[in-house]
């Protein structure tokens, strides 16, 4: 059974990897999902945690994902918002658990923004 | 909501909204007793404002008028033949008490408590999380300044350690025992 005591190897093998990223200098991406009242119920806990999963599943380390209060689009929830430096802000509505791995794989990773789920795309 | 895990991650979003250095959450099954209490060091709120919390057009936000939080974690514990209780003090915090009867029809299901306590360890900044989690007879503590420690330099909110602390919680609490599930 995992316990607290793993930790000291995770921490061991990472601390290596920082070193090479701090030589890198690369820029950081920010993922923010909406996460109040009308995020959380709609189901913004799952999408959290899918980009979490699918940022470590490919080992992206320019990405910092992050929480943030009611966007004030509550009927569009669960909302993800993406910052990559030097870019327009791109929101991401109705997100589920699928929609933010592609969002992941094509915008994160491969710079296309998943179009079909900006908001006014959806049907 | 369809779990009480995810009321819990709504409420404890108010904690560190009061700029809590520490959430203590825990979730305690005796018997057919479920209670949930979320406990923090945060502003805390003056008497007036405590008597109107559990009114939906209540809130801190200056957006618009309505918050509905607390008013459907108190909903929710009703529904379920359960209590809902909140004391606060100005300056020293606010603790929040919800019970359930576990075998009440009406009561949602706990849900992914694993999940909802690393969403809420992804965004600590500087504060900590205490999760304590008691059920059939088997207990588990989860405390962010311990994981810290051992971290060194590492931030807490890095995916690798997310991903890990997750899947610890998840098998170090029992959620069901002889058909009862929480």
């Amino acid at each position: 059974m995992k316990s607290i005591a793993d930790i000291k190897a995770i921490r061991e093998k990472m601390q290596s990897e920082i070193i090479m990223r701090d030589n890198k200098d690369v820029e950081e991406i920010r993922v923010v999902v909406g996460m109040a009242t009308c995020g959380i119920s709609a189901g913004a806990r799952p999408v959290y945690n899918a980009l979490v999963e699918e940022v470590l599943k490919r080992n992206l380390k320019n990405v910092k994902i992050a929480r943030t209060g009611c966007l004030g689009m509550c009927k569009l929830e669960p909302i993800v918002e993406v910052y990559v430096p030097n870019q327009e802000k791109v929101t991401y509505c109705h997100v589920t658990p699928e929609k933010a791995v592609n969002i992941v794989v094509n915008h994160l990773v491969n710079g296309k923004v998943c179009t079909e789920y900006l908001v006014g795309s959806e049907e | 909501m369809r779990e009480l895990s995810l009321n819990v991650l709504d409420i404890a979003e108010n904690s560190f909204k009061a700029k809590a250095t520490l959430v203590e959450i825990s979730i305690v099954q005796k018997e057919n007793l479920l209670t949930i209490t979320i406990k923090d060091n945060g502003c805390g709120m003056d008497e007036d404002f405590l008597k109107r919390v559990v009114d939906p057009y209540t809130t801190t936000r200056t957006t618009r008028k309505v918050g509905m939080g607390i008013p459907l974690f108190k909903m929710v514990a009703e529904q379920s033949g359960g209590n809902f209780h909140i004391t606060s003090e100005k300056g020293k915090g606010t603790v929040v008490t919800a019970t359930f009867l576990v075998d009440h029809l009406d009561r949602p299901p706990l849900g992914d408590i694993a999940e909802t306590i690393v969403s809420m360890i992804g965004n600590l900044e500087g504060s900590d999380l205490v999760f304590y989690y008691e059920a059939f007879g088997q207990d588990f503590t989860l405390d962010t300044r311990l994981v810290r420690k051992e971290l060194e330099n590492i931030p807490i909110n890095t995916p690798e350690i997310l991903v890990f602390l997750r899947d610890m919680i998840k098998e170090n609490i029992k959620t069901d025992y002889r058909g009862v599930s929480l």
